[in-house]
C-alpha cells in the first residue's frame, strides 16, 4: 500500500480495531455461538418432541442424565449469548437517542444474564436433586 | 448543525420488496420472536425444577389453544432462523453469493422451514398419541 493512502495511525493499524473500536469481536462471537447452536438446537428439538405431553417425572428423568443436563446448560449459554448479541444489533439499528440506546443495551445484557442464570439453575437443580 | 435540513437517503419503503430483502428482515423478526420465546423456555425449565403443581400449570398453558399457537409460531421461527442462519454461515464462508444461488438458497430456506415445522408438529402429535 502507498504511504500516502494510509489514513490510519501506526498504532491504529497495529491494534486493528477499526472505527467501531471493538474490531470483529461481536461479529465473531455471533458466528461462534451460531455454529454451537446448530447441533444443540437440533438435539434439543428432537428430545423435546419426544417429551411432548409427558408428565414431570419424564422431564426430570431426562435432565437427571448427564448428557441432556450438560447439553441443555450449553444450549442455554449459547442461546442467551447469541440472543444478547443479536438484540444489541437491533437496538443499535433502531434506537437513536444515545442514553436510551445505552440503557437498552445494558438492560438487554442484564436480562440475558438473568434468564441464563434462571435456566441453568433449573437444569442443575433437576440434575442434582431430581 | 445537527438540525440542518440536509437531504436524506431514501429509506426501505421506497424499494420494491424482493425475496432476498424479505428473508433478511424475517431473519431479524424471527430472532426477536425467539428472544421473547426464551422467557417461556426458562419458565418451563423452572416449573419442572420447582415441582408437580408448577409443572402442571406450565403444561396446561402449553396445551391451551393460545399456548399451541405461540408454540407453533416459535417452531416455525426456530426452523426458519436455523435454516437461514446456516445460509448466513455459508455466505460468511464465501459460498453462494451469486444472485441465482442467493435466490435458490432463499427458496430452499423457506421450503425447509415449512417442512421442518410440519414434521415437528406431526411428530409431536404422534408422540402424544
Amino acid at each position: 500500500m502507498n504511504e500516502d493512502t494510509r489514513l490510519r495511525t501506526p498504532l491504529g493499524r497495529a491494534v486493528g480495531l477499526g472505527s467501531a473500536k471493538e474490531g470483529v469481536a461481536h461479529w465473531w462471537a455471533q458466528r461462534v455461538t451460531a455454529v454451537a447452536l446448530v447441533p444443540l438446537v437440533i438435539w434439543f428439538v428432537i428430545d423435546i418432541i419426544a417429551l411432548t405431553g409427558s408428565p414431570r417425572g419424564a422431564v426430570v428423568a431426562w435432565l437427571h442424565a448427564p448428557f441432556p443436563a450438560i447439553a441443555t446448560v450449553l444450549l442455554l449459554i449459547a442461546v442467551f449469548y447469541h440472543m444478547a448479541l443479536g438484540l444489541q444489533v437491533v437496538i443499535e439499528d433502531y434506537v437513536h437517542s444515545e442514553w436510551l440506546k445505552i440503557s437498552a443495551i445494558v438492560l438487554n445484557k442484564l436480562v440475558a444474564f438473568a434468564l441464563a442464570a434462571a435456566g441453568i439453575f433449573a437444569v442443575l437443580r433437576i440434575a442434582f436433586q431430581g | 448543525m445537527s438540525h440542518a435540513q440536509r437531504p436524506l437517503s431514501p429509506h426501505l419503503q421506497i424499494y420494491k420488496p424482493q425475496l432476498t430483502t424479505v428473508l433478511s428482515i424475517v431473519h431479524r423478526a424471527t430472532g426477536i420472536a425467539l428472544a421473547a420465546g426464551t422467557i417461556l423456555l426458562v419458565w418451563w425449565l423452572l416449573a419442572a425444577a420447582i415441582g408437580p403443581d408448577a409443572f402442571a400449570t406450565a403444561q396446561a398453558f402449553w396445551f391451551s389453544w393460545i399456548g399451541r399457537l405461540m408454540l407453533f409460531g416459535w417452531t416455525w421461527s426456530l426452523m426458519y432462523h436455523l435454516c437461514n442462519g446456516l445460509r448466513h454461515l455459508a455466505w460468511d464462508a464465501g459460498w453462494g453469493f451469486e444472485l441465482k444461488q442467493a435466490y435458490l438458497s432463499g427458496w430452499i430456506v423457506v421450503t425447509a422451514s415449512v417442512v421442518l415445522t410440519v414434521v415437528a408438529w406431526v411428530a409431536g402429535y404422534a408422540v402424544r398419541g
